[in-house]
């Protein structure tokens, strides 16, 4: 599976729930929002070989 | 996890709320909500005509689409700060929603009044972007309600926007600026439009996902400008808190508007005198736009360009 975010990809051999994947990369839920395959999934979603993650990130300077 | 009002998949968590929403419910949940703070606070009320502060990005385009889906018709301004390529990719997505939603928007170019953009600008002021970017957004904004006729401008800011400028406010005990911010900021007629922030308790991970599952295609570039800004410190370090314990930043928005907020705005409205050239509020005699104008040797004429998709529809109709 490929894991973009903040403009870098990665690839992940086995499946994995995304918050765990939040945690590896350091990533806080309230400033990401994690997708999969271009849908808005909770945390609790398990990312299956082949899929497309992607964290959006909400902050702005405001 | 399955969404709290109908048992299908849920796309967010809302943590702060114990709850987690399907799309349709997600998007219905912050209508509402949105819908709850402007009757609370009266921050739109029948006779009044809004218009919305857009930039190109997920708060402004958030809040332009859903208070014309809610019913309150409202056109657009933008103030294009001639930052390279971002300035003109903004206003691509600002008229792709104008053209959606067939809502006029004003533009001001500040490269045409003053033949640079917000970058050079701000070295010859010898002022930071973002403070001089700031001043003139106010005042421009303000412009375009007293000259065409608006009672209300809307501005896309959140509860991380409010959390952090109060967090930054608090901890340099800047009592100059506490008690200033608000939900609603009323009109001092024939000077200062009336000033409205209907997303003052949604969070940015709740816009963000509402403009997600509304295709509102907005600019996720941020601001070249911004970046090592403190505000955005200080939402990473309230976003951490957060986390930690949900319903933090409401908690702390909340608590200031009712401490604060009531007890603050009078002794404001007594002190501030107007501009003797152009009306604007100021401490002094001149406000700091004029000032500007006289120290670049400008004539200050705000003008506005006008993007209106129902006169380019006509138009275009009448070619064909």
């Amino acid at each position: 599976m490929t894991v973009e975010c903040d403009g870098k990809t990665i690839e992940y051999d086995k499946p994995i729930v995304i918050y765990r994947l939040m945690e590896h990369l350091s990533l806080n839920r309230e400033i990401y929002l994690p997708m999969v395959n271009d849908r808005l999934v909770t945390e609790d979603y398990r990312a299956e070989k082949g899929d497309s993650v992607k964290f959006i990130k909400v902050v702005s300077g405001g | 996890m399955k969404c709290r009002a109908c048992g299908e998949p849920a796309v967010i968590n809302l943590k702060s709320y114990s709850t987690a929403l399907c799309a349709p419910h997600f998007i219905s949940f912050l209508e509402k909500r949105t819908l709850g703070t402007i009757r609370r606070y009266r921050l739109i009320e029948n006779d009044e005509r809004p218009i919305v502060a857009v930039s190109g990005g997920k708060d402004s385009l958030s809040i332009w689409f859903m208070l014309n889906k809610l019913g309150y018709s409202a056109d657009g301004v933008y103030i294009n700060l001639g930052i390279e390529d971002y300035s003109d990719i903004s206003f691509a997505k600002i008229t792709k929603m104008a053209d959606l939603l067939g809502k006029k928007v004003y533009s001001f170019n500040i490269k045409t009044l003053v033949g640079k953009g917000i970058d050079g600008l701000a070295k010859t002021l010898k002022r930071v972007p973002c403070s001089a970017c700031g001043m003139i957004k106010r005042y421009v904004m303000n412009r375009v309600c007293i000259e065409h006729g608006y009672t209300t401008l809307v501005t896309g800011h959140n509860i991380d926007d409010e959390a952090s400028a109060l967090f930054g406010n608090v901890l340099y005990w800047k009592e100059e600026y506490l008690g200033k911010k608000n939900v609603v900021l009323e009109a001092r007629q024939g000077h200062l439009s009336k000033k409205v922030k209907p997303f003052f308790l949604c969070s940015e991970r709740e816009i963000a996902a509402y403009a997600i599952l509304n295709d509102i295609d907005y600019i996720r570039d941020e601001c070249p400008f911004s970046i090592g800004a403190k505000t955005l410190i200080y939402k990473e370090m309230l976003n951490k808190l957060e986390e930690l314990s949900p319903g933090t930043k409401i908690q702390f928005v909340k608590g200031y508007l009712k401490s604060f907020v009531n007890n603050r705005q009078e002794d404001t409205k007594n002190t501030e005198k107007y501009c003797s050239k152009c009306g604007y509020p100021t401490f002094s005699g001149i406000c700091n736009m004029c000032r500007m104008f006289e120290r670049l040797n400008i004539e200050g004429q705000i003008g506005f360009d006008e993007y209106d998709p129902s006169v380019l529809d006509r138009k275009e109709r009448l070619m064909t």
